[in-house]
């Protein structure tokens, strides 16, 4: 897609390109390259002894039933993740939007997770949760909840479904409360002199307004969920118990990273960079298309 | 006329309030935690008030007298952060603004090989292609540097991605007019597209900035000198204790300090961050 | 790839400008990659400064690397790149992995010799040097810290329920008869675990003399195959998820996150490394006590002797020679009696040397510290057996993490015993197969 305008010159774009290539090139293009040629490869960890084996590591990585279940784990948790944080922040959003005399001061407060690295949010929530210690893990006990994400593995999700999904309510929150005061008051006060109620205002007239925000807020949310993640899960369950954490980019980490073993993970890292193309591709039609229907 | 039912409004301000309460807690009680001696955070259950040491805790981490060894004083890992979280804003914002103003107005061949290039980068985080990475940084003898710090990171098209759909946006008489009167493409980059992008580049500022502050697998790796450290990698570092307990007062405490700059510069540039993102999605 | 190396540095001159380089001063400055954090950590750096100031030719440089996984994952990835430090710690699990990094590894019984500096193996603790050592006797890295797992117990807690706090348990049926005392007067759990692989699976199969692996665990050769789905070790975990669903027993983590359980007073015994001494003098408040790990009364090769855990010092190749006849120096320091009696204070790990082992026994340090002699006892009850030397597998953390997702699979119930643990010495197998052919050169 091109603008009908533009200008010709024989040097500038070139020079214009060139520094965002040459880092692209080098720290990108080229470890991107090494990977796809070390999952090809058996190595020991120094890379002392190496064979070149074709795509043995990908064929066993299909049939190996841990990856199917880091698959299987990778969509329940962005699924939850995205679900959680764009339904608490959309919440969250209606409600400021209704009391717009505060609205600016409860952003700012509801603002302060998005600076939290995910690093760190792991230990605060690891913190609250620690079965010993943790203040949430006292009330539920108090409550006679038996909670213990160390050996149950739903316990286990659901507790890194919270911590990675609360970082990102404040962003979601931040995108819904201007999408809504978009909204040209003029059809809301329409649909409420037909007599609609907020509720019945909110689904048929407000929601249906929102769908582009809702829909870039649900790739942000996803990407975040698949990538980004990795540190909240490594701060908090390492993946487990039994594997019941292991998301895809935590498998690359842990099984390059600490299991030495570079020809799998090489090879689960050129998977990931696959989905991100194909996600790529079809957000590029799909914002191309929206961008020409001109919202 | 919307009707203005009360109970709705009283309802909503509650609903707010336990949402801002549920966000906050996890940052209350880590400052709550970091006000305390560690035998109170140790023992079941933990104080949901501060506590009488915050002075002590905090001069305590920011005068090194419990620094983890090996670890340099808060105040320069703070720093250290801070150059790199500036450094990866800036470096994206400035080469991500040009590149996008080439691929969207210029026409030139290989054009969309440039493209593509730049593009399939958007999404994968550095974490997935660590070690390669390392080893380029390490053939190009960044480790331990600012630059090893920052350029990697840099290698992104996020920025790039978003100035683009901007500059899509920007109506094409807005270029005629320029042209007419006589305006090239630099004093046309510099008049009207920079000024017309500056919400936007708060907003990316505002990203990009605790993207950087918030880095920890990468420099991790790629520093060796504790002098080159950053708080994040610092905080784990201060949990990851041998054998032994951590110290939750001073892991706290290190935290909140932590915070500040990132909640600063949000809390700052609040406004401009909103408008910036939320023009592109109208 | 030389080329494609210049042509990128040629490329990356036009984007980056100015490149740090360390100006070379006196003295030699040596890297020294490390893994211990905390009050650890602190006295690590004493042991470096104390080197440090004995001479003026060398100085070692401590660099904390974050964990011993991150520190020995960032070790191999600078020796790929060349940038690797001169020595480098590595824990116990990875010494098959960089035994078999011949070209990048310097063993230390050469490194000594080449460098002149006096070296005697026997002068180390057999059940610490064995692990380092191959089949003809060579040591190839250089043990530091050094520890075993012991079974800590809370003595006010075995007071109040009317135990003898100087009668720990010593059988598996004992541990569970006093747990069961000690809850009934209102504990809310008996014992917990850390390092569950370490303690319950390895050192287990040690101290009763039933073999990890095959080809004496793994010495003999990497065609060695995982054999610990035996009975001895399965009825083991059935006790433990029978008492773990009875609430006796309290998984708390992978690592040592369940030392709080054990510190705050809500489990009474915790079966963990001897090097918690340190952490659990300064943190509980209530007189303890370190004892034996319990086994299996009617096992009669029990019990035989613990394995080793922690770390030892790998000297990595690449350096010049002024470096190696330092860190041949700052080994010789470090294994002196009095450096190592300090350090054995300090942090709880074993004396690794017999001199410094007799050293604190003449000051009178065990008379003053009762228990604090459990670990290195433990490792010499006996003379290692072939099931008891150690282990020596490859992929040694990637099989931890199965034997670690396998027993959770246990505790919380989705699995018995049995099929955990074939499950995990067939995953294990399949990682051995791997590291046999990652290593055939």
């Amino acid at each position: 897609m091109l603008k009908r305008v533009h200008f010709k010159h024989p040097v500038l774009p070139y020079l214009l390109v060139a520094p965002q290539l040459a880092v692209t090139l080098v720290f990108f293009i080229w470890p991107a390259g090494q990977a796809l040629w070390q999952s090809m490869l058996v190595e020991d960890a120094f890379g002392l002894s190496t064979e070149f084996v074709w795509f043995e590591n990908y064929l066993a990585l299909l049939s190996d039933p841990q990856y199917l279940n880091s698959i299987k784990v990778t969509v329940v948790f962005t699924v939850s993740v995205t679900a959680l944080g764009i339904g608490s922040g959309l919440f969250l959003a209606s409600m400021a939007d209704r009391v717009i005399r505060f609205a600016t001061g409860y952003r700012t407060l509801l603002i302060t997770p998005y600076a939290v690295a995910p690093a760190v949010a792991g230990v605060l929530w690891l913190f609250m949760f620690n079965p010993t210690v943790g203040i949430l893990a006292y009330l539920m006990h108090g409550l006679g909840i038996s909670w213990n994400p160390l050996v149950n593995g739903s316990d286990a999700m659901v507790m890194v479904i919270i911590a990675a999904a609360w970082k990102q309510i404040s962003y979601n929150f931040v995108f819904f409360l201007a999408g809504l005061q978009s909204i040209p008051r003029s059809l809301i006060e329409a649909a409420a002199i037909d007599g609609a109620g907020p509720f019945r205002r909110f689904w048929t007239v407000i929601f249906p307004l929102l769908s582009p925000t809702t829909f870039f807020l649900m790739v942000v949310n996803l990407v975040y969920a698949f990538f980004e993640t990795f540190a909240t899960i490594h701060a908090t369950t390492s993946g487990g118990p039994a594997n019941a954490t292991n998301i895809m980019v935590y498998k690359v980490y842990r099984d390059g990273f600490e299991g030495l073993d570079l020809g799998s993970s090489a090879a689960q890292s050129v998977v990931l960079m696959l989905i991100v193309i194909a996600l790529t591709i079809i957000q590029f039609r799909y914002v191309e298309k929206r961008v020409e229907y001109g919202t | 006329m919307i009707e203005r039912r009360r109970g709705l409004t009283i309802f909503s301000h509650a609903v707010l309030w336990g949402g801002i309460l549920t966000v906050i807690l996890p940052v209350y009680l880590a400052f709550v935690a970091s006000t305390h001696p560690l035998e109170d955070v140790l023992s079941a259950p933990i104080p949901v008030l501060p506590g009488d040491q915050l002075i002590e805790n905090y001069t305590a981490v920011l005068t090194g007298s419990v620094a983890n060894f090996g670890s340099a004083p808060v105040l320069l890992l703070l720093a250290n952060s801070l150059v790199m979280a500036l450094g990866i804003s800036i470096g994206k914002i400035a080469i991500s603004v040009i590149s996008a103003y080439a691929i969207v107005y210029f026409r030139f061949p290989l054009r969309p090989l440039f493209f593509w290039l730049i593009f399939v980068t958007l999404m994968l985080p550095v974490e997935v292609r660590i070690i390669p990475t390392y080893e380029v940084a390490a053939n190009l003898s960044l480790l331990n540097s600012y630059q090893g710090l920052i350029l990697p990171l840099i290698a992104s098209a996020t920025a790039t991605f978003l100035f683009r759909q901007f500059f899509l946006t920007i109506p094409d008489q807005m270029l005629e007019a320029a042209r007419i009167d006589g305006a090239g493409p630099i004093r046309f980059f510099i008049d009207i597209v920079l000024p017309l992008s500056r919400t936007n580049i708060a907003a990316l500022f505002v990203i990009l900035f605790i993207y950087g502050w918030n880095q920890y697998l990468w420099p991790l790796l790629i520093t060796t000198d504790q002098d080159m450290g950053t708080i994040v990698v610092g905080i784990s570092n201060l949990v990851q204790v041998t054998e032994a307990e951590p110290r939750w007062p001073y892991v706290m405490a290190t935290t909140v300090l932590a915070l500040i700059p990132p909640v600063v510069v949000i809390v700052l540039m609040q406004r401009q961050f909103v408008r910036g993102l939320v023009e592109q999605e109208k | 790839m030389r080329t494609s190396k210049r042509w990128l540095a040629a490329l990356t001159t036009t984007a980056i400008v100015g490149v740090a380089s360390a100006a070379q001063a006196e003295p030699i400055t040596i890297e020294f990659w490390h893994g211990l954090g905390g009050d650890t950590g602190k006295a690590l750096e004493k042991i470096t400064d104390g080197f440090n100031e004995s001479q003026d030719a060398y100085q070692i440089k401590p660099v904390y690397k974050g964990n011993y996984t991150e520190t020995m994952t960032a070790a191999i990835s600078a020796f790929r790149a060349q940038e690797q430090p001169a020595i480098v710690q590595v824990f116990e699990v990875g010494t098959a992995t960089m035994m078999n990094a011949e070209g990048a590894i310097y063993p230390v019984h050469q490194l000594m010799d080449d460098q002149d500096v006096a070296f005697d193996e026997d002068d180390y603790i057999p059940a610490v040097a064995s692990y380092y050592t191959t089949t003809d006797g060579e040591m190839l890295s250089m043990p530091f810290n050094s520890s075993s797992p012991v079974m800590w117990y809370n003595k006010d807690a075995f007071e109040a329920a009317g135990l003898d706090p100087n009668q720990p348990p010593e059988t598996w049926s004992e541990v569970a008869e006093y747990s069961r005392k000690i809850m009934d007067n209102g504990y809310e759990c008996g014992f917990s675990i850390g390092w569950q692989s370490w303690v319950a699976i390895e050192n287990f199969s040690a101290w009763h003399n039933s073999p990890i692996g095959t080809k004496q665990n793994g010495f003999g050769g990497l065609d060695t195959e995982l054999v610990f789905n035996n009975d001895l070790v399965t009825r083991h975990i059935a006790d433990l998820r029978e008492w773990q669903q009875e609430g006796i027993f309290q998984y708390g983590g992978r690592r040592g996150e369940s030392l709080p359980m054990f510190i705050n007073g809500k489990c009474a015994m915790w079966l963990n490394s001897s090097a918690y001494y340190g952490g659990i003098k300064s943190q509980a408040d209530f007189e303890f006590g370190q004892a034996f790990l319990p086994h299996y009364a009617d096992v009669e090769d029990a019990p035989q002797n613990s394995i080793i855990g922690g770390a030892t010092l790998w000297v990595l190749r690449g350096k010049d020679n002024e470096q190696y006849q330092g860190v041949a120096r700052f080994f010789d320091y470090l294994s002196q009696p009095e450096v190592q009696f300090t350090w054995h204070q300090d942090t709880g790990y074993v004396p690794i040397t017999t001199a410094a082992y007799e050293l604190a026994q003449e000051e009178g340090y065990y008379e003053e510290n009762p228990g604090t002699d459990t670990a290195i006892k433990q490792l010499s009850l006996n003379e290692p057996t072939p099931n008891s030397k150690g282990l020596r597998f490859g992929n040694f953390v990637q099989i931890r993490d199965v034997i670690n997702e396998e027993l959770e699979a246990v505790w919380s119930g989705d699995k018995s015993a049995e099929d955990a643990l074939d499950s995990a010495v067939e995953r294990g197998n399949q990682l051995l197969r791997k590291f046999e052919r990652q290593n055939a050169s």
